[in-house]
């Protein structure tokens, strides 16, 4: 295989960990007012994702760090294009990281009600719009023969942009739903199945809709064959949580969501950002590729460290395994 | 006002705020892995306290350092689209493997040390700092790699085809001069800002009343800080001084501009400490002067040449009057700011040597059970990390701004690297939208640290033994 391809595979693997991963966190993040009564109870919340939060996020900036060293043009032309939307997303991200760890400081609660808005609205911005980022990805934008984006904000913001963004909000949401039933015990445990079954059927809706669209304008074989395994997972992850088995939930929802990225990866290649203003303006897996001397130092740094950091990452889940109710709550920090 | 300008005003704007925390984290975490590892040790409750106070404060300045570093990752891309087009090849690189080595690093065994406190066993808790520390100096070392390469380009090759720099030898930029200095400055700037962030908290809770029954506590920490900063404070100049060296080598111009040279003198060109004349440096009314110490700093030697502006001018008009293939430079001037050059490195200097040795000094003072407690004391101590977090910003305004015009030296000007898609309304957004929220988010920082500080270190608690029965047992902690 052309170390252009292994690259491409890579970035989209990185995307999959962080979707993944971060979206539970986002769940939980927008799920603070839904499932939690009281104080103690968003605390609950905040502590099952307080360990993993940060590792999670920094899959999205491995996955922007390496997107620059594999695919300069790509980079270049995906983080100026989508100028505010990044934007956006990156003050969601500061606010929300603030939130985590400046929240418990004080007991007031005025200033914890602020914190909690920003952890609110913090995971609500980027869980939306990744979404739209991704659809517009797939199905192509205006570039130039500069491979310079020429669109605007509105551009972006299309029927099928949306319909991205509500996917990766809704299976976010229920994502994050699922690892809640999974790390915690007691009353919230119970709304919080009770609330993922509730979405499942809105989320099957939205997903199939979704991939259909993107099958029918540039999907390939084996992006439909991905697309269609993402549908059975999460089927299979909503019958295990109505037979109370949690962990194979989350893990149906987990599949699911690294099956719906690989599948956006898959119906791209070998294109990386097609353009809709000529074909041939295109961004590949080859004109956006850097150098290949570049991809093999990346490919040794990669296959020697990523085991790494995904052993330790795993060793830390499993410090972390227990599940956490409110009486595990000390009082005031 | 066009992009150039905003994405500037941006760049500098992020880039120095984001640098404010940065040495502290990378201090902090040094310092708070050395108390908890002789708490391990010796189990003096003292030890215990004091990590756990100095934890605190390093988890509140560690979230303000990961969010704004977040907006540094995805800045390249959105407001520098040609220049991330132009160096990819070679930029990217270190800027991946910094994620990937460094940042996974810092934030899982961060997130094992905050929450584990009775979920590892002691030495292992203990172990999670140390790691996060490694984290932080391979963070700064591919960080500085890859600003070091746009000092002092090497192992690269322009392709006219592709009309870009290419990689062509990975160890040269891991390993280039410029590297290799310019890493023991700055982590020994940072050892020296969390040693003085030390000696503020606890000299500033030593001399208080209100802590009188935990004098003993604080003046461990008062002078473990005050120690560091005393030897990291003398690492920087001597590294300092090396790249001093290396830079009047690779470029020549901002020694002159640092100096305000405009002649080239052929030996003992003197060091002025202070210049009262024009801004530019052109006429000089009064001058405070070391002779000879110019030439001593550019080149180890008293009779050392060193070149002056319109000299160098001449010389680089010629070097780089041609454009290597395409529009990646057009220089009318290739002489950066004089003022902000040369009073940007007496700054530097000044406030940064300036608090180490009030480091030293504070060291002196507290020496054989000594409590010195009036209000100046305490004044002193607060003054002298804010020292050196002027010293870390202008040593990086000086950096950055004397390699002007250039972006990448010799190879790419400032205004050809930025996106040319981006408007000015959108570039504007952004940098009034980042330059509010750090603001409100600078006092929020404020607050909080200035509120932990006045509590003080919480009352010892025996922390809880790792075992697995006690099920039901409330965390050791949460959030
Ligand atoms: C000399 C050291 C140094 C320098 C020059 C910089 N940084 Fe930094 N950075 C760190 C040292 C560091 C650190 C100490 O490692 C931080 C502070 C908090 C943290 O998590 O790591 C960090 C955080 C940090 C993060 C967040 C990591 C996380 O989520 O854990 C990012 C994305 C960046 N930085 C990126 C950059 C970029 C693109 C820079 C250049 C323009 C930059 N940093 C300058
Ligand atoms: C690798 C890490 C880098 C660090 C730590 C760093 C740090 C800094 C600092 C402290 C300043 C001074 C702010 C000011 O007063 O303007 C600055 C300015 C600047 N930097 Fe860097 N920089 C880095 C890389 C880059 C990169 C990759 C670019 C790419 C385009 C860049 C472009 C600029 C520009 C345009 C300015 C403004 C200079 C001026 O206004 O004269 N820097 N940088
Ligand atoms: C005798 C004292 C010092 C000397 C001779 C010195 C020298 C230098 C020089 C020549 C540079 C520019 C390197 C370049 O352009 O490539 C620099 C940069 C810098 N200095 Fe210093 N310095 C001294 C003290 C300090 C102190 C006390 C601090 C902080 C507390 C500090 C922090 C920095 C920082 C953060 C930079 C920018 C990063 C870099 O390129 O290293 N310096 N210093």
């Amino acid at each position: 295989m052309e170390l252009t391809t292994v690259w491409f595979a890579l970035i989209a693997l990185l995307w999959i960990g962080y979707f993944a991963l971060e979206g539970f966190d986002f769940g939980v993040g927008m799920l603070l007012p839904v499932l939690a009564r009281d104080n103690t109870e968003r605390r609950v919340l905040i502590n099952t994702i307080g360990p993993v939060w940060d590792g999670n996020e920094v899959w999205v900036l491995v996955a922007g760090g390496a997107t620059f060293a594999a695919f300069p043009e790509w980079y270049a032309t995906l983080f100026s294009g989508f100028y505010l939307p990044l934007l956006l997303i990156l003050v969601a991200l500061i606010v929300r990281g603030l939130a985590f760890e400046y929240r418990h400081q004080r007991e007031d609660r005025t200033w914890q009600r602020r914190w909690d808005l920003a952890l609110i609205v913090g995971s609500f911005v980027p869980a939306l719009l990744w979404g739209v980022a991704f659809a517009n990805l797939v199905r192509g934008v205006p570039l130039d023969a500069d491979h310079e984006f020429t669109g605007s904000l509105l551009t972006l913001l299309h029927p099928f942009g949306l319909l991205g963004g509500v996917v990766t909000l809704l299976l976010f949401l229920t994502h994050g739903a699922v690892f809640v039933s999974l790390k915690t015990d007691g009353d919230i445990r119970h709304r919080a199945r009770a609330l993922a079954l509730r979405l499942s059927g809105v989320d099957v809706v939205a997903l199939s809709g979704l991939e259909v669209w993107i099958q029918t304008s540039s999907g390939s074989t084996s992006s439909g064959l991905v697309f269609g395994a993402s549908v059975v997972a999460f089927l299979a992850g909503v019958v295990a949580l109505r037979a109370g088995r949690e962990g194979r939930a989350f893990l149906g929802t987990f599949v699911t969501i690294a099956l719906l990225v690989a599948g956006l990866f898959l119906a791209l290649f070998p294109d990386v950002m097609p353009s809709t203003t000529d074909a041939a303006y295109s961004l590949t897996t080859t004109n956006a590729a850097a150098t290949p001397y570049t991809l093999e130092i990346m490919t040794w740094v990669a296959l020697l460290f990523t085991p790494l950091v995904v052993g330790y990452q795993a060793w830390s889940y499993w410090v972390f395994r227990k599940r956490i109710s409110v009486h595990h709550i000390p009082v005031a920090s | 006002m066009d992009v150039v300008d905003i994405a500037r005003w941006q760049f500098g704007i992020t880039t120095v705020y984001h640098f404010l925390f940065v040495p502290l984290t990378i201090g902090l975490t040094a310092l708070v892995a050395v108390l908890e590892t002789r708490w391990v040790w010796t189990r003096d409750p003292a030890l215990l306290r004091l990590t756990r106070f100095f934890g605190k404060l390093l988890l509140i300045n560690f979230a303000i350092g990961v969010v704004t570093g977040i907006v540094q990752e995805f800045q390249f891309g959105m407001n520098w689209s040609d220049y991330s087009r132009f160096v990819g090849d070679v930029f990217g690189a270190p800027l991946a493997i910094e994620g990937l080595l460094a940042f996974f690093l810092e934030s899982t065994f961060l997130g094992l040390w905050i929450f584990g406190w009775d979920k590892l066993p002691r030495g292992l808790h203990a172990a999670c700092m140390w790691v996060v520390h490694l984290g932080t100096l391979f963070s700064a070392w591919f960080i500085l790699a890859a600003n070091s390469w746009m000092q002092h380009p090497v192992g690269y090759r322009y392709d006219a085809e592709s009309g870009r720099a290419e990689l062509t030898d990975f160890w040269a930029v891991m390993f280039n001069k410029v590297q290799l200095v310019t890493f023991p400055h700055v982590v020994l700037a940072a050892y020296l800002t969390a040693g003085l962030f030390l000696v503020a908290v606890s000299g500033w809770l030593h001399a208080s009343d209100r802590h009188r029954e935990d004098r003993a506590v604080h003046r461990t920490a008062l002078r473990l800080g005050a120690a560091v900063a005393m030897v990291a404070g003398l690492g920087v100049a001597v590294s300092g001084d090396l790249q001093g060296k290396v830079m009047t080598e690779v470029q020549p111009m901002k020694m002159a501009a640092a100096e305000g040279l405009y002649e080239t003198r052929d030996s003992c060109a003197p060091f002025s400490v202070l210049t009262i004349g024009s801004l530019d440096g052109r006429e000089e009314k009064k001058a405070f002067t070391v002779p000879c110490l110019l030439s001593f700093l550019g080149t180890g030697s008293v009779d050392g040449r060193v070149e002056g502006i319109d000299d160098l001018r001449a010389e680089y008009a010629e070097r780089y009057g041609q454009d290597p293939g395409s529009a990646y430079y057009q220089v009318d001037d290739y002489v950066p700011v004089v003022p902000v050059t040369y009073w940007s490195f007496r700054l530097m200097i000044g406030l940064g040597m300036g608090a180490a040795s009030g480091g030293a000094l504070v060291l002196w003072l507290t020496r054989r059970g000594r409590t010195p407690s009036g209000r100046w004391f305490r004044t002193l101590c607060v003054a002298l990390p804010l020292g050196a977090a002027a010293g870390n910003s202008f040593g990086w305004i000086f950096t950055e701004m004397g390699r002007q015009p250039w972006v990448v030296f010799g190879l790419m000007t400032t205004d050809h690297a930025v996106s040319p898609s981006v408007s000015v309304t959108e570039a504007l957004i952004s940098v009034v939208t980042l330059t509010a929220l750090y603001g409100v988010l600078a006092v929020i920082e404020i607050g909080l640290i200035l509120l932990t500080v006045r509590s003080g270190p919480a009352p010892y608690v025996e922390p809880a033994a790792p075992d697995d029965d006690a099920e039901d047992r409330p965390l050791a902690f949460a959030y």
